[in-house]
């Protein structure tokens, strides 16, 4: 009788919330991932009820609860491994008239957990966004929305080394923001633009905010609007929230945004927001690095030569930027370049970003150092430069 | 509701603790049957002086002390309550009563933890106690209730989520029951105990955890198949008391028959010309609504256990019984009490409830 009753709670349990999980051992080439937060001990938790050692899953859910008390996920299975000692039970969240939509909310989050745990990052690839950042970037994040994480890198010496991932909450209704209020978290390359301290924050976004640079440049001229999106912390009575809770923002633990607050530099640590993390070796990654500095290169020296049609050859026919198209932009160089005699240009401190999704993107930002016989002047710039037939084309440029 | 379902659960300690009295000289034992009967006429206050006095003469005496417990939880002296059943489980570690007790004080004052470690020293103790069973299962199920409010950050404090988690509580107390089996209980401590908690019981299977819509003013009962326990085999008082425990035994294994076999008319007969519908209804509506639900289509299978009587005088008297029901669509167990008086020579039933 008692065993009927577990095979049933196992099932209840783990049927449908382990598909599409491989449920393969830890792959021991990813055994860098950062062991923090709840994740390995809802791991065994579940491997335990999977084994039918429901006393074992009991004990090692208590010490979860124990160690996030408001982790509701936690709470809800151990409600169930409680209850399951005194009668059969059916499902995930054996609660009469339990809300059908924060059970189904803790299931996702059970799912994106359990996923985010057992498919970790291969050790020798890198998130394909982070092709170049400048010395003085020491951290990096990119943000998976379908796996409900985000990744922290640290900038070592050029090359992005892991240091931590961490579950995150986004959109209540997804990705690829378009209107203000469309409750959606934008997908593309933006950056920490300030901090909030808890203090100046409701008890809502938890222990602190980062906004970051949405609508950027490209949003813009997409027409997507909206703004504040922040990287924040949750309710003091809530450990977590579902994987789709926000109204576009990317949530994380308290605990964890804590952690990472440690490493942001405001207007300058990197935030990618993808739906899908592409990964590359870092072989295919040192390989795409060193073809679009090539083109920058390129371009520079193309700028300095005088010539002002190979210079424009750098720029796609879909060229937007501040009020100008091509034309105007090859009408304007054209004239400034019949004035010039010399110009000396450098490029410093290159990062090299690519956006997340479609199109082959990359989102470059330096400082550029311009002289020439009759204008000088020291910025920041950033281009957009995409794929255009194979070639490394600017679609935008301007202030970074 | 729960809580005065854990009072039950002590009573029924009291039954069993009453066969303690079997081994003791008549005259405590009939010290004890008076200090009993003045806690069942709410006199605590008289009870407790009397077993005060009791134990003047018997200071280590189990039984006074367990009934002294007994009085201090109904009178609310929790924390004395505790003490004595602690210190009880200290001088008597291999008595399942006073764990039990102690445990349904702790859930009274939610603390979960200690109630279930003190339930799980009854078991310990006494592996087939099947009242700790319950109990714990109990235990767990508001343990659990607690975690799922913190899960879904609900409050079953509340009216309406209390309703739920009651209807969770009777959905469980419906679909299983651990087995209480006495012969796995013979280890050298337990051999020695006076009160084989119940003769061996059949195995009660968990039944599908259907939730029961309708409130079921009477629970369909008995399967002649199926044994139907005899009234606890050594409690004395009781027996002395009354011969109609047999009677009514007899009767209600008929009404059960009469029920099972779907004769309306038979099942209507047991009960009293002044029988109490559960809603406070007519008469006529309530046999209507019975008749409507008896003749439903498709197989009844039912059995009663655990019978328990208590004469309260000797044209009356309470009964106690678990009721396993099975149809088509249903299948539960759970506690009925009723209120049973003899008229023209016949047992009838006056009340009839569920759980209490």
């Amino acid at each position: 009788m008692r065993m009927t009753r577990r095979l049933h709670l196992a099932a209840a349990l783990i049927a449908g919330l382990l598909i599409g999980v491989a449920a393969a051992a830890v792959d021991s080439n990813a055994a860098r991932y950062s062991d923090s937060g709840p994740e390995p001990i809802l791991a065994r938790v579940f491997e335990q009820i999977e084994q039918n050692r429901l006393d074992i899953a009991l004990k090692e859910v208590e010490s979860l609860v124990k160690a996030y008390p408001n982790f509701h996920l936690a709470n809800l299975i151990k409600g169930d491994l409680l209850l399951a000692r005194s009668r059969p039970i059916q499902a995930f969240g054996n609660i009469a008239n339990a809300p059908k939509d924060k059970l189904a909310d803790l299931r996702e989050e059970a799912i994106a957990r359990l996923k985010a745990y057992r498919e970790k990052p291969p050790a020798d690839y890198v998130p394909r966004y982070l092709l170049q950042m400048r010395a003085d970037q020491n951290f990096a994040i990119v943000v998976d929305t379908q796996k409900s994480r985000l990744y922290l890198y640290q900038n070592e010496k050029g090359t992005p080394r892991f240091v931590a991932d961490y579950y995150i909450s986004h959109g209540k209704l997804g990705t690829d923001k378009v209107r203000e209020g469309d409750k959606k978290t934008p997908i593309g390359v933006y950056h920490v633009t300030g901090s909030l301290p808890r203090q100046k924050l409701g008890d809502f976004y938890g222990s602190g905010a980062f906004p970051i640079s949405y609508p950027n440049e490209w949003d813009k001229r997409n027409g997507r609007n909206g703004h504040g999106i922040w990287l924040h912390g949750t309710p003091s009575d809530t450990f977590s929230r579902p994987p789709k809770a926000s109204d576009g923002c990317v949530v994380l633990a308290n605990q964890d945004l804590d952690a990472l607050s440690k490493n942001l530099q405001i207007g300058l640590t990197p935030v990618i927001i993808s739906n899908s993390i592409e990964w590359l070796s870092l072989d295919d990654w040192q390989a795409e690095r060193s073809a679009l500095n090539k083109q920058i290169e390129q371009w520079r020296s193309d700028w300095e030569s005088l010539n002002v049609d190979r210079y424009l050859n750098h720029y796609s026919k879909k060229f937007y930027s501040d009020g100008q198209n091509f034309e105007q932009w090859s009408a304007r160089k054209h004239q400034v370049g019949s004035g010039k005699s010399w110009i000396k240009l450098a490029t410093n401190n290159i990062s090299m970003l690519r956006n997340p999704g479609k199109e082959d993107m990359v989102v470059v930002t330096f400082d550029q150092d311009y002289r020439s016989n009759n204008l000088s002047n020291v910025m920041k710039k950033r281009q957009y430069w995409q794929k255009e037939d194979g070639q490394w084309k600017i679609m935008y440029e301007g202030a970074g | 509701m729960t809580e005065s379902r854990s009072l039950i659960r002590i009573a029924l300690s009291v039954v069993t603790a009453l066969a303690l009295c079997a081994l003791t000289p008549q005259a405590f034992a009939e010290t004890l049957q008076d200090i009993s009967k003045l806690m069942k006429q709410g006199q605590h206050a008289q009870a407790l002086e009397k077993t005060e006095k009791y134990l003047v003469g018997k200071p280590k005496d189990a039984q006074g002390r367990f009934l002294k417990g007994l009085i201090l939880t109904e009178m609310n002296h929790t924390a004395e309550a505790i003490s004595v059943f602690t210190r009880l489980t200290e001088d008597y570690p291999e008595l399942p009563e006073p764990y039990n007790n102690l445990a349904v004080i702790y859930a009274q004052q939610k603390q979960y933890d200690k109630a279930k470690q003190a339930l799980e020293m009854a078991i310990r103790t006494h592996p087939s106690y099947a009242t700790a069973h319950e109990n714990l299962g109990d235990i767990y199920a508001r343990m659990a209730s607690q975690a799922y409010d913190k899960a879904l950050q609900i409050d079953s404090s509340n009216a309406s989520a209390q309703t739920k988690l009651a209807m969770i509580r009777d959905l469980m107390s419906a679909s299983s029951r651990p087995v209480a089996n006495a012969s796995n209980a013979a280890s050298p401590a337990t051999a020695t105990k006076p009160v084989a908690a119940a003769p061996a019981q059949p195995e009660t299977k968990p039944a599908e955890a259907k939730p029961e819509s309708k409130p079921e003013p009477a629970k369909p009962v008995v399967a002649s198949t199926a044994p139907v326990a005899a009234p606890a085999p050594v409690v004395a008082a009781e027996s002395k008391a009354s011969a109609g425990g047999s009677e009514i035994g007899k009767t209600l294994e008929a009404w059960a028959t009469a029920w099972s076999k779907k004769n309306v008319k038979g099942y209507l007969s047991y009960y009293a010309r002044d029988f109490q519908t559960p809603g406070g209804e007519a008469r006529a509506a309530w046999e209507s609504e019975r008749s409507k639900r008896l003749t439903k289509p498709g197989n009844i299978l039912v059995s009663i256990e655990g019978l328990h009587v208590t004469p309260e005088s000797a044209d009356r008297a309470t009964v106690r019984f678990r009721q396993h029901y099975r149809s088509a669509s249903l299948k539960t167990s759970s506690t009925k009490v009723m209120v049973m008086v003899r008229q023209d020579g016949r047992w009838l039933i006056q009340q009839e409830r569920v759980g209490k």
